[in-house]
């Protein structure tokens, strides 16, 4: 308790240069939380956007059906068993038949992923009730990536040209009945969604689908499906955002590093001025490790200031950034990030980040500091 | 009467169809060609000669421009391959593939993969007699008689004197016109008449389409065999 007061003393009495270190490092902290929090936000927006809508708990794929082989889609299909088409019944599963295409919008060419949902389903957020429509007969839906690569807009019209099982070539004009504004880039760029009954019509199947979406956490065995794990499915995107973190943390490392270089070099010239003071001390009877954990605690306590200057201009700055959001524009990035994320600020992460920051200014003020332990108590109070 | 008269009309195309396939169609040939893409901008040649045996086996070396010089493809049966000198790499058109574009053309591999005969796909009648530029032609309506047609019917425009299509128009399912072909400059080679300048034009798309010019043509050549293997498309 001796050395905390001491410390805390000392630390006030060295007045700007102790207030210059904490400024440093405190920001180094709130960057290191704000950063982080960022990533962890963006992680859970486009997860759960990713299960709304495209993958929902999971999904059961034709044993063939490989997502990113589209050289797999021709024979990729099967139909469903009746056991199947009961659960799907239920509205647990969403049958989806998926097939290339070729759209032709203002006379130019562009590949597409057909993709035929029922209007009805209610697992996925895409809007394929706007699929049904009495007066067209043949209607589609498309993401807004999608309807602006492809220059298209809610009405308008655009011939779709695919081939059927037999491979003979079909074609029709298709109304853009909805543009939705999905952050999920699989979900939206080069497909174009049409009902699922008319797709079985184009194609000339009868209830094949390529894959099945699931609504229900815990997912039966069903037969000649293979099931995809929500987790597994989210495997790509987590490994993309754990990159991203870990190229964030060489810069917060730096960061860290020069906040951390000022309080060792603070430590340096405190022992190298305060020598005087560490004889009295060792004359007064304090040992010479109780000397370097003064010496210690007084540069680690640089942290702990530097966590409560942080939280005074962190927390109000935290608490106004999540109320705005960070703007990423129209994220077309070909990757799954909201147009705005919100940054989420877990305990773990404050706790994880104060005992980083503790621990490496505890060290790097132990270091200098072990200098004393060869300091002769009567050259310490000559000051030499 | 009239169901008589109707057949009449149907054998009639149908011997029309046949001729045509005559014309168009050999055991072998040996084609030099000169193909001219017309993008927004500006045009460009590629020259090129094609061996090909029957329907099943194509080989096809670029020799022009010096960016295509080399490339190779081979076609056997209802398989492709592309040899890219560039990286020397031999890759398989397959899949999604098939259906993009040879070269920046109106033609894609597909479309240069299925050259059976239209006798062996279609079945054909007489829709119209017409006159263009002064000579004869029958327009004839083919319908596909067997399921893995690519195209459903296709129309026509016959010169009866030569048994050339003079314009070839080809439909989806839906009635939808896709493809547009125009055949000119029929030359007689080899007893047999045959188009020397052709336009094919993917008439969804905008542009003047692809102009196909046949700098010579050698029916029932010697093909030597090995040029049919995928080590040939290294050498």
């Amino acid at each position: 308790m001796l050395a905390f007061n001491l410390a805390y003393k000392n630390l006030l009495g060295a007045g700007l240069r102790t207030w210059l270190n904490v400024s440093v490092l405190s920001l180094a902290f709130v960057l290191i939380v704000f950063y982080n929090a960022m990533i962890d936000g963006w992680n859970r927006q486009s997860r759960d956007d990713t299960q709304d809508w495209e993958i929902a708990q999971g999904q059961y794929w034709h044993p063939d059906y490989e997502k990113y082989d589209v050289y797999s889609l021709n024979d990729a299909h099967q139909q469903l068993s009746e056991q199947t088409q009961q659960i799907v019944d239920k509205g647990v599963l969403v049958p989806e038949l998926i097939q290339q295409a070729t759209i032709y919008p203002q006379g130019r060419m562009q590949s597409v992923l057909l993709r035929g949902i029922p209007k009805e389903q209610e697992v996925l957020k895409l809007p394929t009730d706007c699929l049904l429509s009495p007066n067209k007969p043949n209607v589609a839906i498309i993401g807004k990536r999608m309807a602006k690569a492809a220059k298209l807009q809610k009405g308008d019209a655009v011939l779709l040209r695919w081939r059927d099982k037999n491979g003979t070539f079909d074609a029709r004009q298709f109304t853009i009945a909805a543009v939705f504004n999905c952050d999920v880039a699989e979900a939206d760029q080069g497909q174009f969604y049409v009902d699922y009954q008319l797709m079985q019509e184009m194609m000339g199947f009868t209830n094949e689908a390529t894959l099945l979406v699931s609504k229900l956490e815990q997912n039966p065995t069903i037969d000649h499906w293979t099931f995809q794990s929500a987790d597994r499915l989210l495997k790509e995107l987590d490994d993309l955002i754990n990159s991203e973190r870990i190229s964030g943390m060489i810069i917060q490392m730096i960061l860290l590093m020069i906040a951390l270089l000022a309080i060792f070099d603070t430590q340096v010239l405190s022992i190298f001025r305060r020598k005087k003071e560490i004889g009295t001390y060792i004359a007064l009877g304090l040992t010479r490790q109780q000397v370097v954990g003064i010496f210690t605690i007084e540069g680690a306590m640089h942290s702990l200031l530097a966590a409560l200057l942080g939280a005074i201009y962190g927390i109000p700055f935290f608490i106004w950034v999540n109320s705005i959001g960070i703007n990423f524009g129209s994220a077309d990035m070909g990757i799954t990030i909201a147009e705005k994320v919100y940054p989420y600020y877990s305990l773990r992460l404050v706790v994880l980040s104060v005992i980083v920051v503790l621990v490496s200014s505890t060290i790097v003020s132990y270091i200098p500091a072990r200098k004393i332990a060869y300091l002769k108590p009567t050259d310490a109070l000559k000051g030499k | 009467m009239v169901c008589f008269c109707t057949l009449t009309y149907a054998q009639a195309a149908s011997e029309i169809m046949q001729k045509i396939d005559k014309n168009m169609s050999s055991d072998n040939r040996i084609v030099e060609s000169s193909m001219t893409i017309h993008g927004r901008r500006n045009s460009r040649t590629i020259t090129s000669i094609s061996y090909t045996v029957g329907t099943e086996k194509s080989f096809t070396e670029y020799l022009s421009p010096a960016r295509e010089k080399g490339t190779k493809m081979l076609k056997l049966d209802d398989k492709l391959w592309t040899y890219y000198p560039a990286n020397d790499r031999i890759v398989q058109i397959s899949g999604h593939m098939l259906r993009q574009s040879v070269m920046g053309s109106d033609l894609s591999y597909e479309d240069i993969m299925d050259d059976r005969k239209l006798s062996d796909v279609y079945d054909a009648e007489t829709e119209s007699e017409e006159v263009i530029d002064g000579r004869a032609i029958k327009v004839l309506k083919l319908s596909a008689k067997v399921d893995d047609a690519a195209y459903e019917t296709r129309r026509l425009w016959v010169d009866t004197e030569y048994y050339l299509p003079i314009k070839e128009e080809l439909y989806a399912k839906s009635g939808q016109l896709l493809k547009r072909t125009t055949l000119s400059d029929f030359k007689k080679i080899d007893g047999r008449w045959f188009p020397m300048k052709l336009n094919f034009k993917d008439v969804l798309k905008q542009g003047q389409g692809t102009d196909w010019e046949i700098i010579s043509i050698e029916f029932n050549g010697e093909i030597p065999e090995y040029i049919f293997t995928k080590g040939a498309l290294k050498k």
